[in-house]
């Protein structure tokens, strides 16, 4: 008998690894700024150094809502080598890209990048710095890492330029927003981007978070990190009825949108809602040739994290039927707290067609990648 | 269910926790005080390893904006959800009637009563002053 | 008139009276804001939540000849009891109150406003209730408003529009809820705005349709807030109804806030059990509109999602243009329900309507 430290292993782990390769959606990994530094003209290096990047929220480190765990984070996702939760390569293979059988992951860098930073200019030089990081030192390292074309989005000038420098590169898979941008993703100053996306032939990847300058609801400012974490999809729900009845889908129809770590039980019912109303008021918008919901089915993903878990398991397959078995891609969220373990995170009475879709066939569809 | 030794009883000071395997079962073993006590590893909501989690208090509130702490080092918190557990008595905080991470019994096994095995005889002699941290599973 | 669902004898719980102009509001006006109305032209508090001539805001068979809809009393029981059937109707009245910024300005026209619905309304129809509009610019003047209304028990709840300046859970708001606990009065919540923020989170949409949308975004803070902030472990008693917000956006939304507090409960520590059990037990909703599939199965599978008999209750919404024809009970809500939804949940909730 022994006493081992090493984390249990998952039963049945080799069989499913053999079966199916997982598409994971959405992995943070961790840089530095120091890692940044190669990317980084001496002017904004300089300017970081001094004056450091201004998010919307007010905090030199740290959040108003202050995360549940350190860095929202897995509390065993620290490398035992040292360094901060995900910034590990080899660790993240042993404890994730390897462990689960993952045949491709989405980078979806969330700091230091830029991305709500005040300065438009400071963002644009770190967005170019993050996506040359993700090349550099995580792609290029682990070829089943791919990027995400991180972009300074409340400049759309900048943005389309830093998309138009990736264009072309099957090393990227979409192109990153954070959900909380100044406006809602339909207003006309984001058109450009998607335009530039489209042009490119990349989806537009919508993460959870981000700090808009706006109180974090249409009713002001809530008191609690549980609040903020549960109410991203009403911020959500906002922007896709924004796209949807801003025509951004005439405009752009080869436009594919993925909305991650929003969850996904709220889909159906804005599709009703907007119908309904569409319905009433069709004379208000007339460019929508179709009603509100079909755009939805067409235009939109959602990724699985974080789980729904209803009270009746069910219920949340109802949720998936009426989303589209097609539309919905697995993802783990690592190394956050609120992480979906592949191989326990699904419905367990998923048919084996159904599964393979959400863990790579939908994923595959969606993103070109080499 | 049969015995097991995991560790000597000086291996788990009290405020600390061990991970051990046995039957191909993950086991965390708590020292509270010089009481012992044992939970299934795996986190019964998603599996986490609740060895890596943080041992911390009770969290309770006599209304709202008042907090009491109370019990520390008594709550296991899964390193992943956050969920919580008594390692008393395994019972989750967010649904006592219907959760609880899976529980063994654990006793402190005079070195008389030690049953042979590999452990012994790859540390340090047997002493029957030495007593043992024993682990039904 | 044969109609799917026979109505007699429901409780609508969701009417609107429509203000016509301020000079509706003059006679429950004292000298001095008479006065101010006249001198700085204050003419109308119509909202853009429901812009007048929108198809949305009132049918156009339902609209006098200026246009409204709703402005008198004998107009509305008409429709909603004579041809609809309901036994009673409960007003809430939208007036733009809510959006001024002088807080005694706020509390003389929310009086008015009162006061015009109990003499121009329920005193001209016993089968009519009503809600007390509460002034949220400052929460004595709230307390004092709750407390004047109270007295006559026609009024049956208080009401509060969806979007406010703070989430409604929060501390300094208490002494309202802990007044209408008092006088058993439920918190009613009602689509709109007091136009403090943005209608969304990310700003100002371009369309109308994108409006009306956004209340259901601010139902789910206003769920949240008061869950977490501790309303209901402070005023067991409080009973909330979410009006007009859509319904089927609900279950969805427990299941994240639920998940999320099994594994974030420390933070909120007098929140003592999911927060799904505490809003069945506290929260109800207004059926209209329904937001639903136009598939009969779809909407009997959503209503169990939400998992609870007695969360539903009828309404019309009248004059709101939210159904065609005469079926006022959306279509697929289940037979077996019906009468909890048309009379007993409503009883449940509104103690005062039993006398």
């Amino acid at each position: 008998m022994n006493i081992e430290v090493r984390q249990p292993e998952r039963g049945g782990t080799q069989a499913i690894k053999a079966r199916v390769g997982i598409f994971d959606c959405d992995i943070h990994p961790k840089s530095s700024l120091e890692d940044l530094r190669p990317y980084l003209s001496n002017r904004w290096w300089d300017y970081l150094q001094t004056y450091g990047q201004r998010q919307r929220h007010g905090y030199v480190k740290g959040f108003p809502y202050p995360k549940s765990q350190p860095l929202a984070s897995r509390r065993d996702s620290w490398p035992p080598g040292g360094g901060l939760p995900a910034s590990d390569l080899n660790f993240m293979r042993e404890q994730h890209l390897d462990l689960y059988g993952i045949e491709c992951g989405i980078m979806n860098p969330l700091s230091p990048t830029g991305q709500g930073e005040q300065n438009d200019e400071l963002s644009a030089a770190m967005a170019f710095a993050s996506n040359e990081d993700q090349l550099e030192r995580w792609n290029r390292r682990e070829p089943r890492l791919k990027a995400s074309v991180v972009i300074p989005y409340e400049n759309s000038k900048l943005a389309v330029k830093e998309i138009r420098r990736r264009a072309g590169d099957r090393r990227f898979a979409h192109v990153l927003f954070l959900s909380r941008t100044s406006e809602l993703l339909g207003k006309p100053r984001y058109w450009p981007i998607f335009a530039a996306a489209v042009e490119a032939g990349l989806p537009v990847g919508v993460h959870v978070f981000g700090s808009s300058g706006r109180p974090m609801s249409n009713t002001g400012w809530p008191s609690f990190y549980i609040e903020e974490i549960t109410e991203h999809s009403a911020s959500l729900q906002a922007s896709v009825t924004s796209l949807i009845v801003e025509g951004v889908f005439e405009r752009f129809p080869e436009l594919k949108v993925a909305l991650i770590e929003a969850g996904f039980a709220w889909i159906p019912a804005l599709g009703w809602r907007l119908d309904q109303n569409w319905r009433r008021m069709k004379d208000e918008v007339p460019h929508l040739r179709k009603a509100p919901s079909e755009y939805l089915r067409e235009h939109f993903w959602v990724s699985t994290q974080p789980m729904e878990e209803a009270e009746e398991p069910d219920h949340v397959l109802d949720i998936m039927g009426w989303i589209g078995w097609d539309r919905i891609l697995f993802a783990s969220d690592y190394p956050h707290w609120d992480f979906d373990d592949p191989f326990l995170a699904l419905p367990p009475s998923l048919s084996e067609e159904r599964r393979t879709k959400i863990y790579s066939g939908n994923a595959k569809a969606l993103y070109r990648l080499d | 269910m049969a015995k097991h030794v995991v560790a000597a009883l000086g291996d788990i000071p009290p405020g600390t926790r061990k991970l051990a395997q046995l039957n191909g079962r993950a086991i965390v073993v708590f020292n509270l005080g010089g009481e012992f006590f044992a939970l299934n590893n795996r986190c019964p909501h998603r599996g986490g390893s609740l060895f890596h989690g943080k041992q911390t208090g009770l969290v309770e509130a006599d209304g709202p904006g008042n907090y009491c702490y109370s019990r520390p080092g008594e709550i296991i918190r899964c390193p992943w959800h956050g969920w919580e557990f008594d390692i008393r008595t395994g019972q989750s905080w967010c649904d006592p009637a219907r959760v609880r991470a899976r529980r063994y019994a654990v006793g402190i096994e005079p070195g008389t009563r030690l049953i042979a095995g590999p452990y012994v005889a790859e540390t340090v002699p047997v002493s029957i002053e030495n007593d043992y941290v024993v682990v039904e599973a | 008139m044969v109609r799917e669902v026979n109505v007699s004898g429901a409780i609508d719980c969701d009417v609107h009276p429509t203000v016509p102009d301020m000079k509706a509001l003059m006679p429950f006006l004292d000298d001095f804001w008479r006065e101010t109305v006249e001198e700085r032209g204050i003419n109308s508090l119509e909202t853009v939540t429901y812009p007048p001539n929108a198809p949305l805001t009132a049918r156009p068979e339902w609209r006098n000849k200026n246009g409204r809809a709703a402005t008198v009393a004998a107009e509305v029981t008409a429709q909603v009891c004579d041809r609809w059937g309901a036994e009673v109707a409960i007003l809430n009245c939208l007036y733009g109150v809510g959006l001024l910024f002088s807080e005694d300005m706020a509390a003389a026209f929310t009086r008015a406003v009162n006061d015009w619905v109990l003499r121009e309304w329920l005193d001209r129809d016993p089968r009519l209730r009503a809600s007390i509009v509460v002034p949220m610019q400052n929460v004595d003047y709230a307390v004092d408003e709750i407390e004047r209304c109270a007295r006559d028990r026609r009024f049956v709840q208080i009401l509060v529009l969806a979007m406010q300046e703070v989430p409604l859970g929060r501390r300094h708001l208490w002494p309202i809820y802990a007044a209408a606990e008092r006088h058993r009065l439920p918190l009613g919540i009602h689509a709109g705005s007091t136009y403090r923020h943005s209608v969304t989170s990310l700003g100002w949409p371009s369309y109308y349709i994108e409006d009306y949308a956004s209340h259901t975004q601010a139902f789910q803070s206003q769920v949240a807030s008061l869950v977490c902030e501790g309303v209901f472990a402070k005023y067991p008693g409080l009973k909330v109804v979410l009006l007009e917000s859509g319904v089927t956006w609900l279950p969805g939304f427990l299941w994240r806030f639920s998940k999320f507090w099994r594994g974030v409960r420390s933070e909120v520590p007098w929140v003592d059990r999911s927060p799904a059990e505490i809003v069945r037990d506290h929260i109800r909703l207004t059926i209209q509109p329904f937001d639903a599939p136009a598939d009969r199965d779809c909407v009997e599978r959503a209503i169990e999602h939400l998992r609870s008999d007695a969360m539903l209750l009828y309404a019309s919404d009248f004059p709101h243009w939210q159904f065609d024809g005469e079926e006022t009970v959306p279509a697929g809500i289940p037979a077996a329900l019906r009468r909890k939804i048309l009379v007993e949940n409503p009883q449940a909730t509104y103690d005062r309507l039993a006398g």
